[in-house]
């Protein structure tokens, strides 16, 4: 085949181009979706409860995850730093996963139980007063707006009909367990169980 | 692992792929027999006169290709690469990791085991020990309580000489070690609002002030019945329970009327969490530097 046969239709180009570029991830990504370690959840890992799943929501909604990762590399400076390395089946759980690709803050990967509660609501009404260089911004509303509880149930149901393993007893509790309670309570639910599932993981 | 059938897909299509690069190599190669004259041209034609050269490659080019081909090959047999193959040096990420960090270990251990099994309180007139320790500080401690070691509202000032939980070394050691969890229950309810104000304005009497409303005997009297079990008779406190001295001005979560009165009302729950994967010596060193702070602290304001 002379390749002005090529160039000369478009369509046979565009077939072959696909082919060439859509090779490296056949071979990288197709078979990760089709590994058990990667597809299976870690030993621990567990669906969010009903609190952690609002407070997941609330950490996408205000973009979190435009300066925090949650994602520790093998790599020794950050294990030092920020606990054991993240293991794919972590995150099993995570629709969208929220690996982030940026860190103008630290990594919230194993954030959980790091600070009390009090310092996490603290800080997150204004960083500042904890830490005087911080140059996070402040989320007090949070504090002020109320979770709707009759939404939660749906979401878990949602969760369920994608392979979550939520009990119809969970699912029928979810708007008792988030009733009444802030975004901010929520959020610092979310904060808290991050990466706590397993002692070994510290 | 990737099962049998998605490995041989995985291993297929590298093999193929590399096959298909020395191929295209060996076609570029033999088009140039045929096409030695630079002039030799595509055969297209624009705007009447512009033509397209069919050069063959450049030899370096050529070459070039021919060497990344070889290194892939390389790379696959040293390297895992094709599927499940491990590669001929067994190299993981994670082997990687755990030798560096294994390095490091050793490295530290060989300057922590000059402090281990040292008393914190002699590590503190130890330089070194004391500069480690304020490392160690900056790195877990200082979100909290400061990066001078005064804390704030809610997160106790660690440079005043008074402690909660005790400022014996052992103490701090344990403090650091398994954190703590300071409950003081509310009290709205069994007090009201007049019983607040009375409670309050005797804690505030406590240390030396008047309070602007509520009666001092009366507080007193509820002192007796209700906070004097943790507090103490004399209100200076309990550090078993970390109940804080109520006598010395000093306040974890502010001393004007309204915030005692808050606090009486409300409760507090403080949280600190432990820090026991730090390992024992790191935590005597963090002691030792606690102390030290306390110390010149003390010293400086003594006249």
């Amino acid at each position: 085949m002379k390749h002005d046969v090529i160039e000369k239709n478009v369509g046979l180009l565009g077939i072959l181009v696909a082919i060439v570029i859509s090779i490296g991830g056949l071979v990288e990504i197709v078979p990760l979706t089709m590994t058990a370690e990667i597809t299976n959840p870690a030993p621990g890992i567990k669906p969010y409860p009903a609190l952690q799943l609002e407070g997941r929501d609330i950490y996408i909604r205000e973009g979190c995850y435009v300066c925090h990762s949650q994602m520790i590399r093998p790599l020794r400076g950050e294990v030092e730093r920020y606990g054991h390395y993240s293991l794919a089946g972590e995150s099993v759980y995570d629709r969208p996963f929220q690996f982030g690709s940026k860190r103008t803050g630290p990594d919230l990967a194993r954030v959980g139980g790091k600070y009390s509660d009090e310092w996490q609501r603290l800080h997150l009404m204004n960083p500042r007063d904890l830490v005087p260089e911080s140059n996070m911004p402040g989320f007090p509303w949070l504090a002020d707006a109320k979770i709707d509880a009759s939404v939660t149930p749906k979401k878990l149901a949602a969760l369920r009909a994608l392979g979550h393993p939520y009990s119809d007893a969970e699912i029928a509790a979810a708007s008792a367990d988030v009733e009444g309670k802030t975004e901010m309570d929520a959020l610092i639910a979310y904060l808290q169980g991050l990466g706590t599932a397993s002692k070994e993981w510290k | 692992m990737l099962t049998s059938g998605i490995n041989l897909f995985v291993v297929a299509l590298t093999v193929l792929n590399t096959v298909a690069a020395v191929w295209l190599l060996v076609w570029m190669r033999k088009r140039r027999g045929e096409s030695q004259r630079t002039e030799d041209t595509t055969g297209h034609v624009w705007d009447g006169d512009l033509r397209e050269y069919n050069n063959p490659l450049p030899r370096w080019w050529l070459w070039l290709f021919v060497l990344s081909v070889l290194f892939a090959v390389a790379y696959a047999v040293l390297y895992p690469t094709l599927g499940n193959s491990k590669g001929a040096l067994g190299w993981t990420q994670i082997k990687q990791w755990e030798q560096l960090q294994a390095e490091q270990e050793k490295q530290a251990q060989v300057i922590l085991a000059k402090f281990a099994d040292r008393e914190p309180d002699d590590l503190a007139d130890d330089e070194q020990a004391v500069a480690i320790g304020r490392n160690l500080f900056a790195n877990n401690c200082a979100a909290c309580h400061g990066s001078d070691g005064r804390g704030g509202s809610g997160f106790p000032n660690l440079t005043d000489g008074d402690w909660l939980w005790g400022g014996e070394p052992a103490l701090i050691q344990t403090s650091i070690a398994y954190g703590r969890m300071g409950v003081m229950a509310p009290w709205a309810e069994v007090l009201g609002d007049k019983g607040l104000d009375d409670a309050a304005a005797y804690v505030m009497s406590l240390s030396g002030r008047k309070a602007p409303k509520g009666d001092v005997l009366a507080g007193q009297q509820h002192f007796a019945n209700f906070c004097a079990a943790c507090h103490g008779a004399d209100a200076k406190g309990m550090t078993a329970v970390g109940a804080p001295n109520l006598t010395d001005n000093i306040w974890l979560h502010g001393g004007s009327m309204e915030a005692i009165r808050y606090t009486i009302a409300n409760g507090r729950q403080n949280v600190m969490p432990a820090q026991e994967h730090l390992g024992d010596t790191r935590i005597r060193l963090l002691a030792a530097y606690v102390i030290s702070m306390g110390a010149t602290r003390v010293a400086q304001l003594e006249p």
